[in-house]
């Protein structure tokens, strides 16, 4: 069973919402695993604090190109869709930042001249945090531009008898698709101010047209922001939480704090939100509320 | 020698794009006939990544022997470099200004980026 917490906007609460829920589930005593592919921006770990036992080079196969056998006829070079090769007359440039690692050009090349090389991005981590929950994150080297080769090897770590609550990157491009592709529940948390209410809807667009069932967590709430009610219902989604604007949240979590140790009026809020799994991991046929293990039929 | 100038126009007296992979176009002079000749650099304007790559490319396929634009990167330094093209960074407003430069001997060759990738 795979949760997926995202949202548009940076900062509307993705990661305090992930960690409790993460919490919140374990205490209920299912196993939990919690996967952090905010692979740019890793921060699931203050407050889960988990003891690392494994660190795992991440990879990506790049092509080398034997200059020797290359004709310069371009196939690579025009059949790359990430413009990560130049066919030049007597030269063909490689950019392997830009490589996705997707091997066509070795599958077009007529001379076989390409082969592939790995070239390291970054590394996935994987241990054992508060309360028994496993943990899995990656950390993207500082300058690589992109993140998804290593958001598919953290979720790589995911172990099938879990209840797998992932930490989505910020934003609605690549990284959030990758992230939530394999998700059986997607959860987006918003703020109620026009920004946060721009960057839902897309966030939406782009969960619904990968075929996800979405529901919604709102945070910060601070009276009525009518034009997310409208744009709610509207949609028909499912409001699965209001959590309050509330200065002892922000405080809680600056000192890498759990809110649900804390604060524990706050438990209502994520226990509506682990309702929402449970009722989903049912409808999928994970087993349910009140059995220990959430072993697949 | 053919010259290559970014430019937002198609003629001599249009505009001097300050930007190297995301130009609109390439205005190619031809030093020898007085003539030019204009490449579209379209798909690049709107290319997720690797547009000065392409734009490097596309001005090494033409045979262009020398680019003229504001600001080239890295990348698309290293594809002008590896193909034996001359790079002048320039800030003449016009096409044609920017050819008066160079053949006035008012501009250098740039011996490296002069701004990172996706300045």
């Amino acid at each position: 069973m795979k949760v997926a917490i995202a949202s548009g906007k940076g900062g509307t609460g993705k990661t305090t919402i992930a960690v409790n829920l993460a919490w919140c589930l374990a205490d209920t005593n299912r196993k939990v695993q919690y996967i952090d592919c905010d692979v740019e921006e890793p921060n699931g770990h203050f407050f889960l604090s988990p003891y690392f036992f494994e660190k795992i080079p991440a990879c990506v196969m790049v092509p080398v190109i034997d200059q020797g056998k290359c004709t310069s006829c371009g196939e690579c070079s025009g059949k790359c869709q990430f413009n990560a090769i130049v066919r030049l007359p007597g030269n063909t440039l490689m950019f392997p930042e830009l490589c996705h690692g997707c091997g066509l050009c070795l599958h077009v090349c007529p001379t076989k001249a390409i082969s592939e090389a790995e070239r390291e991005i970054g590394r996935v981590e994987t241990g054992t945090g508060w309360g028994g929950i496993q943990f899995a994150h990656g950390i993207l080297n500082v300058g690589e531009p992109m993140p998804n080769p290593l958001i598919r090897q953290v979720k790589q770590q995911g172990l099938e008898e879990y209840i797998q609550v992932i930490d989505a990157p910020p934003g609605t491009s690549c990284p959030f698709v990758e992230t939530i592709s394999d998700a059986d529940l997607v959860i987006l948390v918003t703020e109620p101010t026009p920004f946060g209410l721009h960057d839902l809807k897309i966030s939406v667009s782009v969960a619904q047209a990968r075929g996800k069932s979405v529901c919604v967590v709102i945070n910060r709430e601070n009276g009525v922001f009518q034009p997310l009610d409208t744009f709610l219902e509207e949609q028909q989604l499912k409001v699965l939480a209001r959590l309050p604007e509330d200065r002892r949240v922000a405080e809680v979590y600056s000192g890498g704090g759990l809110l649900l140790e804390s604060l524990p009026e706050y438990h209502q809020y994520f226990s509506a939100i682990a309702d929402e799994v449970f009722r989903k991991s049912a409808e999928i046929g994970y087993l349910s509320a009140g059995v220990q293990s959430c072993k697949k039929l | 020698m053919k010259i290559a100038v970014t430019t937002s126009g198609d003629f001599l007296a249009a505009p001097l794009d300050s930007r190297f992979g995301r130009a609109a176009r390439f205005l190619i002079y031809d030093t020898e006939t007085k003539t030019f000749q204009m490449i579209d650099n379209a798909q690049n304007l709107n290319a997720p990544q690797g547009a000065g790559i392409q734009a490097a490319q596309t001005v090494a396929n033409v045979g262009s022997n020398a680019v003229i634009t504001g600001h080239c990167g890295p990348k698309a330094f290293r594809v002008l470099q590896a193909a034996g093209i001359k790079i002048y960074n320039c800030n003449a407003t016009t096409v044609e200004e920017a050819l008066q430069q160079l053949e006035d001997g008012k501009l250098q060759v740039a011996s490296d980026a002069d701004v990172e990738g996706h300045w």
